[in-house]
């Protein structure tokens, strides 16, 4: 679950973590008055939405003015900011006005699992504010990289192993850095967070660090130990096709192709997402119904894909383990028929009892198109999808 | 041989008593596997029989006891995700050295400590989120359909459940069995991965071939690319999942993401192809591959 900026700033506050003073704001107005109140000579105007890439994107202004944070705000809320990580781009609610601060140095600081060895690691980089990602392919010496043990959690000696590779000699600026990462890692865990970024970290003109931007993705496995934290959830920032499919429990990506998938198991709908494109089509989404596609979930799934005015063809693949084709074959049936399916479907049933599947979808009246198997499932897909089917 | 279970491998399964749990035991007694015991805290001392009345499986408070009153050797755990970390270890701490657990959305800190505890244990555990373990007609350990299995001579490790199926019902319709499938899950710290499993079936002298399942995320297939390209002469059929998979998004298994520029599909598949495995375009090519890599070799 990702969470805005304010709110991860908010939480950075309570462990202690050095914020630039800010306020949050819905409207012009409100916008006008949180830059008086901060005072500073310039003020920075944030949109708040779930994606990076936001000063690019014209989501980060300066304001020398009240007026004109007010000005900048009202531009900004209730527009959509299109940024490289999300070209459709994701509604804008409120803006954070924070004080401006006398940038000396920019820095990177992340801590995220390193799968493979299976501990979080810290990757710290002098050369922050710029794309990470980018200095990760390019430069990737420049990124300091530090595996923190789960068993005891980062030491001190860790962190300043880091601090003396990027650079750091001033006492002060090495105690301050050390407690900003020990306090990372004890919120990491503390808070299953699944991703912490400072992105920058600032050295001020004062010579004091300070937590410029924040971003904290949280596991969603672990939510179930942090409802506060799932309080924060904005689902403004969702798609709202899979927000949708959040609440049936099933799991739904929005692609942009026209053939819709349905399929049973995260790798077969991957597996068939990669079928269709190999024989030429465009899936419209990934889809996995799970295993116990029942006639409620098939249902639903139906009425996910029709939503889709892409959606040109619907294919259906499912492979029938513990749960029997048959069984699956009457869910189909029954789904197809509530929901009044307007365009060509394409079931591949395979597994236990799969000829009495096969038969039930035969007999049902339904215009359905069997596969015999997945190429040919995905083959007539794209044929039907393009009309020629 | 076969790897990890056979026909005398004592199972007690961890949550017995749950809907999953039960469901599932019945289905792994029907295909013959060995349950001795089941684990439920605070139902110590109660007699487990399923649906039909057919088995009797004595149930104990912890597993140290079931351990030592029925000999079992290898656990099976349906307990739920905020349970499942503990279960795990408990089963460890009373000496079990195979542990599979086949919960899904266990948080990834608790695999992380998990993982760092057992590390040098010599527990071998598989999962979390993942179908299991079977050895064809011997022992199957997990939730997967036993009829499409055959015993044989393939050796099967997968990331997906419904792909380890859809691969092992291709080479089954084709006759060519397999040694021992492993289902280990879609999780992003697994416990056992493809370079193990790899590892395992290339020292088992009845394994003649090993189907590689993977798909987009992490590191594990480009590391048992590594690995077979240094150390398997067996043939080696792969396929990746995720070839049109947008970066940044999760294809369902938690594990299933692109990030930070690594662990797409096209990169694992050449890392493959660079250490001599067939890799397949599609799923549907996996049984034929197997059979032409097989016959190849003069091992069909």
């Amino acid at each position: 679950m990702k969470i805005h900026e304010y709110q991860a700033k908010e939480i950075f506050k309570k462990y202690g973590l050095p914020v630039p003073r800010g306020i949050v704001a819905h409207n012009a107005h409100e916008a006008e008055c949180a830059a008086k109140e901060l005072g500073t000579p310039v003020v920075v105007v944030k949109a708040q939405v779930h994606a990076g890439g936001r000063g690019k994107a014209g989501g980060v202004k300066l304001a020398k003015s009240p007026e004109e944070a007010g000005k900048i705000a009202a531009e900004m809320i209730g527009s959509r900011l299109r940024t490289y990580q999300n070209p459709e781009g994701l509604p804008i609610n409120c803006v954070l006005i924070e004080e401006g601060v006398n940038i000396d140095k920019e820095f990177y600081v992340g801590l995220t699992l390193d799968r493979e060895v299976s501990r979080p690691v810290f990757m710290v980089s002098a050369a922050g504010g710029m794309e990470i990602e980018e200095i990760a392919k390019t430069n990737p010496e420049l990124i300091i990289k530090e595996h923190v043990d789960p068993a005891i959690g980062l030491l001190p000696y860790q962190a300043r192993k880091i601090a003396f590779k990027i650079g750091l000699t001033d006492r002060k600026l090495i105690s301050q850095f050390v407690k900003i990462l020990m306090t990372l890692s004890k919120m990491y865990f503390e808070l299953d967070a699944s991703l912490i970024e400072i992105n920058p970290l600032v050295k001020t003109k004062e010579d004091n660090f300070i937590c410029l931007d924040a971003k904290i993705d949280f596991d969603d496995n672990a939510l179930y130990r942090h409802p506060d934290i799932q309080e924060l959830e904005d689902t403004t920032q969702i798609d709202p096709l899979e927000l949708e499919a959040k609440k049936w429990d099933l799991n739904y990506v929005r692609l942009d192709g026209n053939i819709g998938c349905m399929v049973n198991g995260a790798g077969l709908a991957m597996a068939t997402m990669d079928t269709i494109k190999f024989f030429g089509g465009e899936p419209a989404n990934f889809l996995d119904v799970g295993g116990t596609a029942t006639v409620e979930r098939v249902a639903a799934a139906f009425k996910l894909l029709l939503s889709d005015p892409k959606v040109k063809a619907i294919f259906v693949n499912i492979f029938g383990g513990i749960v029997r084709c048959d069984r699956i074959a009457g869910g189909i049936i029954e789904a197809a028929k509530q929901v009044e399916l307007d365009r060509p479907l394409i079931v591949r049933l395979e597994g236990t009892n799969v000829e009495l599947g096969r038969k039930m979808l035969e007999e049902s009246g339904l215009n359905i198109i069997p596969a015999k198997d997945m190429a040919d499932g995905a083959q007539k897909a794209v044929k039907a999808a393009k009309g020629e089917l | 041989m076969s790897i990890l279970i056979n026909k005398n491998t004592k199972v007690v399964v961890q949550g017995l008593t749950g809907k999953e749990g039960s469901f599932h035991a019945k289905q792994c007694l029907d295909y013959g596997t060995q349950i001795v015991a089941g684990v439920t805290p605070g139902k110590g001392g109660m007699t487990w029989t399923d649906d039909e009345g057919k088995y009797k499986v004595p149930v104990f408070n912890t597993v140290e006891e079931a351990v030592k009153e029925t000999g079992a050797d290898a656990s099976l755990i349906f307990v739920p995700p905020a349970f499942a970390a503990d279960a795990i270890m408990e089963a460890a701490d009373a000496g079990i050295k195979l542990i599979v657990c086949i919960t899904e959305g266990i948080p990834v800190n608790d695999m992380v400590k998990v993982k760092r505890a057992l590390e040098g244990t010599g527990v071998r555990y598989v999962g979390p989120n993942c179908p299991g373990v079977i050895t064809p007609e011997e022992c199957k350990m997990g939730i997967m359909p036993g009829h499409i299995f055959k015993k044989g001579r393939v050796g099967i490790v997968s990331r997906s459940g419904t792909l380890t199926y859809e691969a092992a019902y291709q080479l089954t319709s084709r006759g060519i069995g397999q040694s021992t499938v492993i289902g280990i899950g879609g999780d992003p710290v697994p416990g056992t991965t493809h370079r193990e499993a790899v590892e395992m079936f290339n020292c088992d002298p009845e394994t003649d071939a090993i189907v590689l399942i993977g798909e987009i995320g992490g590191t594990m297939e480009e590391e048992a690319a590594e690995y077979i390209k240094e150390c398997v002469d067996k043939p080696v059929v792969a396929y990746i999942a995720g070839v049109t998979a947008p970066p940044g998004r999760r294809m369902g298994h938690a594990g299933a993401i692109i990030s930070g520029g690594k662990g797409d599909a096209k990169s694992k598949m050449e890392a493959l192809k660079a250490a001599g495995a067939y890799v397949c375009n599609t799923p549907a090519e996996i049984g034929e591959m197997v059979e032409k890599a097989l016959k190849e070799r003069g091992l069909l």
